[in-house]
């Protein structure tokens, strides 16, 4: 089937929302309705009852963290690391998500961004990986001036990988390793969600959904003969 | 209460909560002609306006991952509310392991039926007959036969992909009913394969999503033969609703109203009569009675003016979802009545259940390194699992008496928060190139099972009024009791092994631990969220509280339309019957006020 039958643009879909809200005479939600509804605003003076599901926000706060206003999402703490930190952190997001011909590398996408933001959230989880990140990153860094007599960032290539080949996984790494291979694996956790959750991340595992269609194909003939499933 | 609260306007009947069991009792009853007030502790909320539908979970914060205050990610539809309700605490009876309720609620205009799973299976022939078949738990008053018309009526009205298989206790709609369910992906047919050699039944799964437009002519004529009110305004919501475009993540809720959400489906209709009104961000407390010992009204907190209010009508109808249903009715105490509303027979709160949750995961290597393709779909089950051993369960085969259906799930769904989280394990501490290579090799290629049990009641699950606290509105909580007997923790341990036979039968290897201690692979009770029971109907006023029409037994103008009239919870998500049961019951209130009974 061809791509043109089967979607719709993003933005061809946006319409399709915009128009069934507002041509379709929404029952509940249009002005053709509206007369019909009793009102009980003369009655209630302290709160309007619903006379539609459109109604203006009722008087409680809403954007609060159990109730965020979903269409235009804010991130409401403070960043916690540092320039410096968050430089160290980049360096590090490449070595574990560098460049290649299909993507670019995790940095170019700010995936140490999202790594403060995480650990700066307020929760219990997020405040421990916090203090995980912190001495990570200046474990890394006294590492890096121990065998190299320098700052990560200004490591080479395979100076970065010797250090990263010690601490690449906790169930390998030698004991006095331990602490940088956790680092190491909750940076590696957090880069991937970074990363993959960017259009440039999911072009490169090829997802290829979130896209409007009038009908869903299902397996394509190539993947089914692939699998011995063809009919 | 002064009287000056008390409403001039009235009403024919009073419901509480707006989710599936209130939106319908609404719906039915608006449509009918009677008057009818809602009350709904959560805000108002409008789907239509604020469904964020296609943004990236990259736009929210932590990748729009979990939080203790949206436990369910950012974007879920769920508004104060998750395991915990700010300023509205719970407590438990016992602190000891498998002896906890967790207790999910949603604040907000809809209820849980905005972001629910909208998996909708019909309960069988022997589902209402349990004890029957098998001795243990009890028997509903009414049986399929009863429930049959409208669970045919309530899926022609919200709309639900599926087939008809003729399989065992696995009820056929009628002919038409059905809409097509969407083709299936890729591991939904090699999970078929594996199951068609383990005798496992693999059929397309019933969901309430529109996988077609509705027919707004036909349909509305069949529901409603007699009555141009009904017809008409259920043509008219019928026709604003776009059938599924098969993207956007359905627990965020549906803006073009193609899937089934009490907002979008039972709400504007019933408002759209004149007949409804609705009172949002009102907390009811009690229902009242009179001298006589009927119900007369509720009292509410007005959560705005943080102060008692009192509303009145001839009829009350209590949906606050099942364990609400029964502290509504543990709270409502009067000379009359002093253990309660209706609980003469002191079952208010007892015989609580959920459904037995336990899963596995696994890696499908023949899934690996796949040409790119569309798995969105209806961004959940195209296909799933019936229960299957009937025949050997009857014979006494197996060490637990009840069934359970799978669910499953994997593909190339859309990475969010947590993505490739797992893959330095996996690939025992790829990074670099290697790393991208793995997630491109490996994604897609991870699948997982969760099985969905009946829980059979017992006397030490159940719910009470803990004396000792009160929540932010001043209404004392609930403590809840739990326990699982050996029959849902054999249940658990034969899903672990099931399981793991089928990802064996991908060629795929489980990537998490199988338990064959039942006890090791059960999830907490009230974590499956299908709350049901507590204030069960039954055949004679001793050990029930309602009778087959879900109306209490000793207040004949009280009636529950939530899951609380459960007797038994089959393995089958209970939203369906909830609904099918809520507009029995309401077309039973709506006949007794034509015989002037009410
Ligand atoms: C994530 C998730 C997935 C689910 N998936 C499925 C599924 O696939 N299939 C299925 O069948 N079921 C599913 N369920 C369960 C389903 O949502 C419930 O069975 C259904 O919504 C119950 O309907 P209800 O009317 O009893 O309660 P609800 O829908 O919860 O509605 C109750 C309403 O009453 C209001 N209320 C409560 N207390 C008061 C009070 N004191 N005063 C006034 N108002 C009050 C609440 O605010 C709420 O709006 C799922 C639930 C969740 C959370
Ligand atoms: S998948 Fe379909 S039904 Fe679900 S939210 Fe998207 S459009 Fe609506």
């Amino acid at each position: 089937m061809s791509k043109d039958k089967t979607n719709l643009s993003r933005r061809n879909a946006l319409r399709l929302i915009a128009t069934t809200a507002a041509a379709v005479p929404v029952i509940g939600c249009s002005e053709k309705a509206a007369p019909k509804v009793e009102l009980k605003e003369d009655k209630l003076a302290t709160k309007p009852a619903v006379k539609d599901l459109d109604a203006p926000k009722q008087t409680l706060v809403r954007g609060t963290p159990t109730d965020p206003d979903l269409l235009n999402p804010v991130v409401p703490w403070e960043m916690q690391l540092d320039a410096r930190e968050l430089a160290v952190l980049a360096a590090l997001c490449d070595v574990i998500i560098p460049a290649d011909e299909i993507s670019p590398s995790a940095s170019s996408v700010g995936a140490h961004h999202y790594i403060n933001e995480y650990v700066s959230a307020p929760y219990s989880n997020n405040k421990a990986d916090l203090v995980t990140i912190r001495g990570g990153v200046v474990w890394l860094e006294g590492e890096s001036r121990r065998r190299f007599q320098g700052p990560f960032v200004e490591l080479n290539a395979s100076q970065k990988i010797a250090i990263c080949e010690d601490i690449k996984w906790t169930r390998t790494a030698k004991p006095e390793f331990q602490a940088g291979a956790r680092f190491f694996a909750k940076v590696r956790v957090l880069v991937s969600t970074a990363f993959y959750t960017t259009e440039e991340g999911m072009a490169d595992i090829g997802y290829v959904g979130n896209r409007p269609m009038a009908s869903f194909p299902g397996a394509p003939p190539e993947v089914l003969k692939r699998l011995g499933l063809e009919s | 209460m002064a009287s000056e609260d008390i409403e001039n306007k009235e009403y024919d009947a009073l419901i509480v909560g707006s989710g599936a069991g209130g939106g319908m009792a609404a719906y039915v009853l608006a449509t009918a002609g009677l008057k009818v007030l809602l009350l709904e502790a959560g805000r108002s909320y409008d789907p239509v306006k604020e469904t964020p539908m296609f943004n990236l979970p990259k736009d929210a914060p932590l990748r729009g991952g979990s939080t203790p205050e949206k436990p369910f990610g950012f974007y879920d539809a769920t508004v104060d509310g998750g395991w915990q309700v700010p300023g509205e605490p719970y407590t438990q009876g016992s602190r000891e392991k498998g002896r906890r309720f967790d207790w999910w609620r949603a604040r907000m205009l809809g209820g849980r039926t905005n972001h629910w799973g909208r998996i909708s299976l019909r309960m069988g022939e022997y589902d209402f007959k349990p004890y029957s078949r098998d001795g243990l738990g009890f028997d509903w008053p009414i049986s399929y036969q009863d429930l049959a018309p409208y669970y045919d009526k309530t899926e022609m009205l919200i709309g639900v992909y599926g087939t008809n298989e003729g399989l065992e206790n696995t009820p056929d709609s009628s002919d038409g009913v059905l809409l097509p369910p969407p083709n299936p992906r890729a591991y939904e047919l090699l999970a078929k394969k594996a199951c068609d050699k383990l005798g496992i039944p693999v059929i397309p799964s019933h969901l309430a999503i529109l996988s077609e437009c509705l027919d707004h002519e036909a349909i509305p004529q069949k529901l409603f033969p007699d009555n141009k009110l009904a017809q008409d305004v259920t043509r008219e919501s019928m026709k604003s609703r776009a059938a599924c475009f098969w993207a956007t993540p359905c627990g965020r809720g549906c803006s073009i109203k193609a899937n089934f959400q009490s907002t979008t489906v039972l709400l504007p209709p019933a408002l759209a009569t004149g007949n409804l009104d609705i009172i949002t961000d009102a907390m009811v407390r009690e229902v009242t009675v009179d001298k006589g010992g009927k119900a007369n009204g509720v009292v509410y907190i007005d959560k705005i003016t943080r102060q008692e209010k009192f509303a009145s009508a001839r009829a009350v109808v209590v949906a606050a979802s099942a364990a609400e249903t029964s502290r509504i009715l543990l709270n409502s105490k009067s000379t009359l009545f002093p253990d309660g509303l209706a609980n003469g027979s002191g079952v208010v709160g007892k015989y609580l259940m959920d459904t037995v949750g336990a899963g596995v995961g696994g890696q499908i290597p023949a899934l690996e390194n796949m040409p790119a393709h569309n798995e969105d779909g209806a961004s959940a089950m195209h296909m799933y699992m019936p229960w299957w051993l009937y025949k050997e369960q009857l014979r006494g085969d197996l060490n637990f008496a009840r069934g359970y259906h799978i669910e499953f799930g994997g593909g190339r769904s859309m990475p969010g928060a947590g993505a490739f989280g797992g893959m330095g394990d996996f690939t025992e501490g790829a990074y670099g190139k290697d790393l991208k290579q793995a997630c491109r090799r490996y994604y897609g290629s991870f699948v997982w099972f969760d099985g969905r049990g009946e829980m059979i009641p017992n006397d030490d699950s159940y719910c009470e009024i803990d004396k000792d606290q009160v929540d932010q509105w001043g209404i004392p909580v609930l403590k809840f009791h739990w326990r699982w007997s050996d029959q849902e923790l054999n249940q658990a341990a034969h899903m672990h092994k099931t399981f793991a036979e089928i990802i064996e039968g991908m060629g795929g290897n489980v990537t998490t631990t199988v338990q064959t201690d039942g006890a090791k692979a059960i999830i907490n009770g009230g974590a499956i969220i299908h709350e049901v029971g507590t204030a069960r109907m039954g055949s004679n006023s001793r050990d029930s509280v309602l009778n087959p029409y879900c109306q209490s037994w000793e207040v004949p103008n009280l009636f529950l339309t939530d899951g609380a009239p459960f007797v038994s919870n089959a393995d089958k998500n209970p939203t369906l019957t909830i609904m099918a049961l809520a507009w029995r019951t309401c077309d039973y209130i709506v006949d007794q006020f034509k015989r002037r009974n009410i």
